[in-house]
């Protein structure tokens, strides 16, 4: 599995986010619907994550000294998948199963039902805290490891993300990198409580901030780079990601929280992703 | 009859003709990293009154205090578990329950975390009212799948399960004594065994099935009953989760009959578990539930919230009497 280098080749990087996109496409179309909006929103994170900064081999998920990466939001399990296919965790052809009954692929991450997903997501406001204690753990035990955590702008909306936020913040927890996926949009449609200025809100908290297009590839690059260099408190890169990215037909979807397409719908998408077979 | 137990902020005081010892929670997780090493132990701004200070003092590069924040302090044992380390934290019974159900039923016992959790201030031991007062933890907790659930009874029980937690799978809610302890078992030859309900005296015409500090109030309410010619054994069942149903049919089947006794309220806990295993065992017996009402209970001194409630052993005995005094009189 790639190791973190210097200079990534973006042409690379951006091939595996249209990939990605194409694995989630599979999966959705497989079931008739999905979290397809946020997926295709964090396309070109899980790129960057997964084939530049993350130090994880696919053929031991379970190695001691790999970074961690805690998904927060079960929901993109999606996303997920579509990494873990890439990446060999999962055979390609069980993405169809997305969803289904009796698939390993849920709809949800559920820890332990798929190897490589380190904590149960969904339950949402989890996820900064599992991080900032595995972050803990790591160093007490003197591991060089580091902690990376997704969750979402809705989650800035419960209270245990701020308790985590804090505590991370209090014990000084360096080797911790949140990204904090602000696309807009909660279950009830764009976001119910206004929670801006999210990066000061960040600040306020006693975290190092970057705020960038998530769907730029080169910032997500210059924001890890920029989170490794960092010591002494934990960071948190702010993506502005739009859901729905890379089909237009979905980024224009104004309820783009859960996704249903009629069935002669999931061809024009395949073909606008140029995918074999659509 | 207000021989105090606990006083001040709750601490179990000893009882005449009692030993007691301190801070057995602390004694035990001291023990349980010096030998093994994989310990941290975390708390909630409840440091001073869970007994974690001799702890801290031992290590102090392994103890953290996350600060008023039981979602926080249940999340980062979470990670601190998937790390491979044995995390134990400690705050109030109310708090863990009430406050982080959710991080203990998802982050923890779902994935089989190793967090323990010693749980403070169980049922009647703090005149602080409902806030303060787990009287429903026992309820909550158990439901969750996965999960183990302890009700100590003595300060023997409590340190010994404090060194083995490490070792007992998934996730663990502990109810954790604290302060001066009475010792009722004594620690050269009690052991404490997962899961297993350990039956004291031979005594059939009554038989008390109890949990917790309440195993040692049905055992003093026991020599009080002899001296009426009403002969009881006890089964004490720390065990909450996962229930000794063999032993608690067994027990109730060699008696005439049953007195459930615990620290909790008597909805969902200790009763609903005898209840149960007596009917899927076929065991129909005459039973008295001991416990607490079905509603918050106010401030007040721990000895007049315990008398009043009836969990003294003066106060278990009489109910007994009571009761067996009105099964007399119905059958004349």
């Amino acid at each position: 599995m790639p190791s973190p280098n210097e200079t990534p080749s973006f042409s690379h990087l951006r091939d595996k986010a249209l990939q990605l996109r194409r694995n989630m496409l599979i999966q959705a179309a497989g079931k008739g619907q999905g979290y397809l909006g946020q997926g295709f929103g964090l396309a070109e994170f899980f790129a960057a994550l997964y084939f530049h900064e993350l130090n994880f081999d696919p053929k031991y998920p379970q190695a001691p000294d790999r970074d961690r990466f805690y998904m927060s939001t079960g929901h993109y399990s999606i996303a997920l998948w579509a990494v873990f296919a890439e990446i060999g965790l999962i055979p390609k052809d069980t993405l169809t199963t997305y969803g289904a009954d009796e698939s390993p692929l849920e709809m949800s991450t559920i820890e332990g039902h798929v190897p490589g997903v380190e904590m149960t997501g969904g339950s949402l406001g989890h996820g900064l805290g599992i991080a900032a204690g595995a972050a803990l753990g790591l160093r007490i035990q003197h591991n060089p490891a580091r902690v990376f955590v997704e969750i979402s702008d809705g989650e800035l909306q419960e209270g245990s993300t701020w308790e985590a936020a804090t505590a991370a913040s209090a014990f000084r927890l360096d080797n911790l990198v949140c990204f904090n996926d602000c696309n807009g949009i909660q279950a009830d449609g764009a976001l119910v409580v206004p929670m801006e200025p999210v990066a000061d809100k960040w600040r306020a908290f006693g975290w190092d901030v970057q705020e960038v297009d998530g769907n730029a590839l080169e910032e997500l690059i210059g924001a890890m780079h920029w989170a490794r260099a960092c010591r002494g408190k934990p960071k948190v890169i702010v993506m502005r990601t739009r859901p729905g990215r890379g089909i237009a037909r979905l980024e224009a979807r104004e309820q783009a929280h859960f996704i249903r397409v009629e069935g002669n719908e999931w061809d024009t998408l395949g073909r606008e992703l140029e995918l074999e077979n659509a | 009859m207000l021989k105090g137990r606990t006083l001040g902020m709750g601490e179990l005081e000893a009882v005449e003709n009692r030993a007691s010892k301190l801070a057995p929670f602390a004694t035990g997780a001291i023990a349980a990293q010096e030998a093994h090493g994989d310990v941290v132990l975390l708390t909630a701004d409840l440091g001073k009154y869970t007994d974690t200070y001799p702890f801290r003092d031992r290590f102090p590069d392994r103890f953290y205090n996350v600060g008023m924040a039981e979602q926080a302090l249940v999340m980062v044992a979470a990670g601190l578990a998937r790390t491979g380390l044995s995390a134990y934290c400690t705050t109030y019974g109310a708090f863990a329950t009430r406050r982080a159900h959710d991080f203990l039923a998802i982050a923890c016992a779902h994935g089989g975390a190793n967090v323990k959790m010693f749980a403070g201030n169980p049922g009647l031991t703090t005149g602080y009212g409902g806030t303060h007062q787990a009287i429903e933890d026992l309820a909550l907790v158990r439901a969750v799948p996965d999960m183990t659930v302890i009700d100590p009874c003595d300060a023997t029980e409590m340190q010994q399960i404090a060194e083995q937690a490490r070792e007992m799978e998934g996730t663990v809610y502990c109810r954790l004594l604290r302060g001066n302890v009475p010792v009722v078992f004594d620690p050269a030859t009690h052991r404490f065994e997962l899961g297993k309900a350990k039956r004291i005296g031979s005594g059939t015409d009554i038989g008390f099935i109890s949990t917790g500090f309440m195993t040692e109030r049905c055992l003093d309410a026991s020599a009080g009953l002899a001296e009426l010619g009403i002969k009881a054994s006890v089964l004490h069942c720390a065990t909450i989760k996962p229930f000794d149903t063999e032993a608690v049919a067994a027990f109730a089947a060699s008696v005439d009959k049953v007195v459930t006794a615990e620290n909790h309220v008597t909805v969902g806990g200790l009763a609903s578990l005898v209840l149960d295993a007596l009917y899927a065992n076929g065991v129909m017996k005459p039973l008295l539930k001991i416990g607490i009402p079905d509603r918050f209970i106010e401030c007040g001194s721990i000895p007049y919230l315990q008398t009043r409630y009836g969990l003294t052993a003066a106060r278990v005995r009489e109910q007994v009497a009571q009761w067996l005094g009105a099964g007399a009189q119905a059958a004349e």
